[in-house]
Order: C-alpha cells, then sequence, then structure tokens
C-alpha cells in the first residue's frame, strides 16, 4: 500500500531544517510578502508559494518566510520585502511568481538587487 | 472579487488577525448530495459593535488607515449572494466575530474552491503565533488541522515559517483533502496504486 503521510513524519523534516528562531533578531535573511486583500487579489499568495517552491528547489534552508498586512501601496501588490543580515530592506513591487527565481537568484544568493524590481529602500 | 473561495477565506481570516485574534477556527462543509458549500470563519478578537456591523457591507466602511475603502467583507458578500447563497457575520464586542458564507455549488456563479492548502500553510506560516484550527466536513466526514498540534511535533512555532515545513505541510494538506474527497485512505490508495 502507498505510503500515506502522518503528520508525526514531521518531525524528522524539522530535524532537518535550520533552526529559524535567530531569523527575525537580524541574524539570517528574511522574505516579507504583503498579505492584506489588495496583495491577495493582485497575486500575492501565489508569489509566496513560489518563493517556497524556489527556496526548497535549491536547497536554501536559512532564510525565514513571512507576511505583512496592506501597508497601503497597494497599486505595487504584490509586493516582496528582502532583508539581509546587515543590508537595507530591499522593497519590490508588482512581483510575479515568474520574477521570484531571479530575485532568489540574483540577490539572496549572489546579493545583487533586481533593480528592475525594486520600488523602496530602507536603511 | 478575489479569484476563488480559497483566496476569500484567506482574506477574511486576515481580517480576524487584524481584530488582533488568537484563536481562529475555519470550517468548510460540503453536502454533495444537497449542492451546497459553507464555510464559517471565527475568531476571539476583538469584534465590532452594532454601528460598525450594520454598515460593514459597504466597501467605504473601514478602519484601516491605509487604505479608504475595504474591500474584504463586500467581495464575499458579492460571491455567496451572486450564487443564491447565504451571507452573515455575528460579532459582539470583546468577544470576536463569526462570517458565513455558503454558495451552492450547482449555480454557473459558484466560485471553484481553488487551493485549499496554499491558503493554510500562508496562515500558519504567516502567523505562526496564532492558533489556527481548519476543518473540512463532507458528508459526516471530517479532516481536522489543529496548529497547536503541529507545533507540539515540531517543538517550536518558529519552525512553521521554514519552507521545507510549509512544503511538507502543503502536500499533507492535499494528500488529507484528497482522501476526503475519495471517501476515505483504502480508496484513497487503491487510486494511487492504478
Ligand atoms: N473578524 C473581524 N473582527 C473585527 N472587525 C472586523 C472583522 N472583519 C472585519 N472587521 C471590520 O470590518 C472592516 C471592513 O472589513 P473588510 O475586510 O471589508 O475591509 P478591510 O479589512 O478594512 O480592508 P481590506 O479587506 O480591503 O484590506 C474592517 O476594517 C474592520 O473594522
Ligand atoms: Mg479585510
Amino acid at each position: 500500500m502507498p505510503k500515506i503521510r502522518n503528520l508525526e513524519d514531521l518531525r524528522k523534516i524539522k530535524e532537518s531544517a535550520k533552526d529559524l528562531t535567530a531569523a527575525r533578531s537580524g541574524g539570517r535573511t528574511r522574505i516579507i510578502v504583503g498579505m492584506g486583500t489588495c496583495g491577495i487579489a493582485a497575486g500575492a499568495r501565489e508569489v509566496m508559494t513560489a518563493i517556497l517552491a524556489e527556496l526548497e528547489k535549491r536547497g536554501i534552508k536559512d532564510v525565514a518566510v513571512e507576511t505583512t498586512g496592506c501597508i497601503g501601496m497597494c497599486q505595487f501588490e504584490p509586493l516582496v520585502d528582502v532583508i539581509r543580515p546587515g543590508e537595507p530592506r530591499i522593497t519590490y513591487g508588482n512581483v510575479s511568481p515568474e520574477d521570484v527565481p531571479r530575485i532568489i537568484a540574483e540577490h539572496l544568493i549572489n546579493g545583487n538587487v533586481v533593480t528592475d524590481k525594486v520600488i523602496g529602500r530602507t536603511d | 472579487m478575489l479569484e476563488d473561495l480559497s483566496h476569500s477565506i484567506l482574506d477574511i481570516a486576515e481580517n480576524a488577525v487584524n481584530a488582533e485574534a488568537t484563536k481562529i477556527v475555519i470550517e468548510i462543509a460540503e453536502g454533495l448530495d444537497e449542492n451546497k458549500i459553507t464555510m464559517i470563519v471565527s475568531d476571539n478578537g476583538k469584534g465590532m459593535d452594532e454601528d460598525l456591523l450594520s454598515k460593514i457591507s459597504d466597501p467605504f466602511v473601514t478602519s484601516r488607515k491605509t487604505r479608504r475603502v475595504g474591500l474584504g467583507i463586500p467581495f464575499l458578500r458579492q460571491a455567496a449572494e451572486g450564487c443564491d447563497g447565504f451571507f452573515e457575520i455575528r460579532s459582539s464586542p470583546g468577544k470576536g466575530t463569526s462570517v458565513t458564507a455558503s454558495f451552492r455549488t450547482d449555480h454557473i456563479d459558484c466560485p471553484p474552491m481553488g487551493d485549499l492548502a496554499a491558503t493554510l500553510i500562508t496562515l500558519l506560516l504567516g502567523w505562526p503565533d496564532k492558533r489556527w484550527i481548519f476543518r473540512y466536513k463532507i458528508n459526516g466526514r471530517q479532516f481536522e488541522l489543529d496548529s497547536d498540534e503541529i507545533v507540539r511535533v515540531l517543538g517550536d512555532k518558529e519552525s512553521l515559517r521554514s519552507c521545507e515545513v510549509a512544503t511538507w505541510l502543503k502536500g499533507w494538506i492535499d494528500e488529507n483533502l484528497s482522501i476526503l474527497r475519495l471517501g476515505g485512505s483504502d480508496q484513497y490508495a487503491q487510486d494511487k496504486k492504478s
């Protein structure tokens, strides 16, 4: 009989995953997706799913994925913020799932901001 | 309007988060013979008074400060009423809110369910500090997810933000929903083999 997943199996996944507790206190890279109504309507959930899939595909474990509500820049949704430790917070606008591999490869891995998608920067 | 029911659920659940709820229950019941689907999102957040409640279906009523219109509730109401369904919000200040929407699945304008698992992992990963309870019932059988139970297995809440955990959970939810739709794990196993 094919194996059906059991919630207890999650323990093993957790053991191989990196400890993310340090992420919020500034130790690791954070990716934040805007998830208010305007973001959801513009495709934010799909962008988040694409981010998870890309991180998983590349085996990147030390990144915390988070969400935030509407910040009033509705025309630029979906919004994605990338914060690498010790670097300015970069806000990308009108992000589509197709943009995700590029942002992860260029910015997260190589450290180069994807300038054509940037709408804001906070030091 | 939002694309499908799973997106509406995400949106209504986010209202509960904004209302400072600590526990949010999402319940979906499907009666296959009666062509009806009902979803209820209830929370223990700050609730609404009579005045706000009576005005809430108007898009120009919002307590948000970043934009002058609130779209979530008018969207869902329109979607439900557009397919001969039913829509209701009950709320009491300081106690919480529950939003009920039902849909006639045989109506041509009934939105599809969409990717429920994607909505649930978005909620779990987005707000790991909340307690999320999700129940899906079809003809008396049910799948239940309780984030407390997941956190117990994981050992800590922060691990919900890990992409491996989220991806695994998505697969687990999808599998359980398929089992439920097929009417049991024996049927599911047989389908997987063939
Ligand atoms: N679960 C809830 N608990 C308490 N208040 C709520 C709840 N849901 C909605 N409200 C109130 O109703 C208002 C309108 O909600 P609605 O979802 O239509 O718009 P919004 O959340 O303000 O904006 P948008 O959904 O467009 O981002 C909210 O601003 C809030 O004051
Ligand atoms: Mg809303």
